[in-house]
């Protein structure tokens, strides 16, 4: 067995679990962004930010935004894996790649909650 | 017909370099690699390449053939050649020690990581460990290996990590005994493959696949052991 400490799980299954899981749950969002966007006639402000006033949106905006990362970090994690053969780098990259995906989370949820 | 082929003799040269030869194919006949190959040798007997049963049995002869994979001895010229010309490289991704011989270790050692003979280590019946039929089907289409490496050595993810991916060829073999009635250690062995790079590292572009000579498929077999792996963590 290989060992690894910076994957996101401790196990292959369970980061090609949450892979998949987390990419139905980025495309229902993105079908229904593009839905919202298509067939809304008249998307105003008003509409909008009366929309992302109901919880129900906030809470599947915060589960896609928690998607995202989790499926980010897998993919990366696996380019880094691949392609950066030197330790430093590799680990550098990685550390940047998770600093990114944290702060998108916290601005996601100060945006969808108005703080 | 230009064959150009790799050369490289870590004794003399400095770095690999790509030697062009002029050849006279015989007319009518449709020579397989391999013979193209020991024309060229009677050229130039310093070039080096492995062969031994020259009929797709014993593997020896795997080598990238105008960019793909495949046993010299059972590939045709008509199915190779294009404009006239053929090139010919060694495996790609493992180390070269002499024009088209590879250095097979990392391969190996993959081969050898997912322990491939039969584990059961309850009493062996008075003569042998018997199978019905449809147990004995199951190993068909996993058996055939003849571990040329051609598969391994085309997969992108076996390229950038051969010490940590078991690559198509071992993960054939690792579910060659996961899928046999009389192995006894499933367990042991699904434990020894559930890490983020043994198994999981296969992206499914199935090059194994497409250059396998026996026409195997090491990507379902890989579906399978992931099925497994899911299976036992669910």
């Amino acid at each position: 067995m290989v060992t690894s400490v910076t994957n996101f799980g401790r196990s292959g299954a369970y980061d090609w679990m949450v892979q998949r899981v987390s990419a139905v749950v980025l495309a229902l969002y993105t079908a229904f962004m593009v839905g919202l966007v298509l067939f809304t006639p008249d998307l105003t402000y008003e509409v909008w930010s009366s929309l992302f006033e109901k919880t129900w949106i906030r809470i599947f905006s915060l589960l896609a935004l928690i998607a995202l990362g989790a499926h980010a970090w897998i993919g990366l994690w696996t380019i880094t894996t691949d392609y950066i053969k030197d330790g430093l780098m590799r680990f550098l990259s990685q550390a940047v790649c998770g600093l990114v995906m944290f702060i998108y989370l916290i601005w996601g949820v100060q945006t969808l909650w108005g703080l | 017909m230009l064959v150009s082929i790799y050369r490289y003799n870590p004794e003399s040269d400095k770095a690999p370099y790509m030697q062009d030869v002029e050849l006279e194919i015989p007319e009518g006949k449709d020579l397989m690699v391999l013979d193209v190959l020991a024309l060229l040798k009677e050229k130039d007997s310093t070039l080096a390449y492995r062969r031994s049963c020259r009929e797709g049995v014993c593997g020896s002869d795997g080598m990238n053939m105008n960019g793909k994979n495949g046993l010299a001895c059972i590939t045709s010229l008509s199915q190779v050649v294009k404009d006239n010309k053929l090139v010919l490289r060694p495996l790609p991704g493992l180390p070269v020690i002499r024009d088209l011989v590879v250095d097979m270790s990392l391969f190996y050692q993959q081969y050898e990581k997912i322990k491939p003979y039969l584990q059961n280590n309850s009493p062996a019946p008075a003569i042998e460990r018997l199978q019905t039929p449809e147990d004995r089907s199951k190993l068909d289409g996993l058996y055939e290996c003849i571990l040329c490496a051609c598969c391994s050595t085309s997969c992108p993810s076996f390229w950038w990590n051969p010490d940590k991916f078991v690559g198509p060829a071992g993960l054939l073999q690792a579910y060659r005994f996961l899928a046999d009635s009389r192995d006894t250690a499933t367990d042991e062995r699904l434990a020894g493959l559930d890490d983020p790079f043994s198994v999981f590292r296969c992206r499914g572009i199935m090059n194994c696949v497409s250059v396998c000579p026996k026409g195997l498929n090491p990507t379902r077999a890989i579906g399978h052991i992931r099925n497994m792996l899911l299976q036992r963590a669910t």
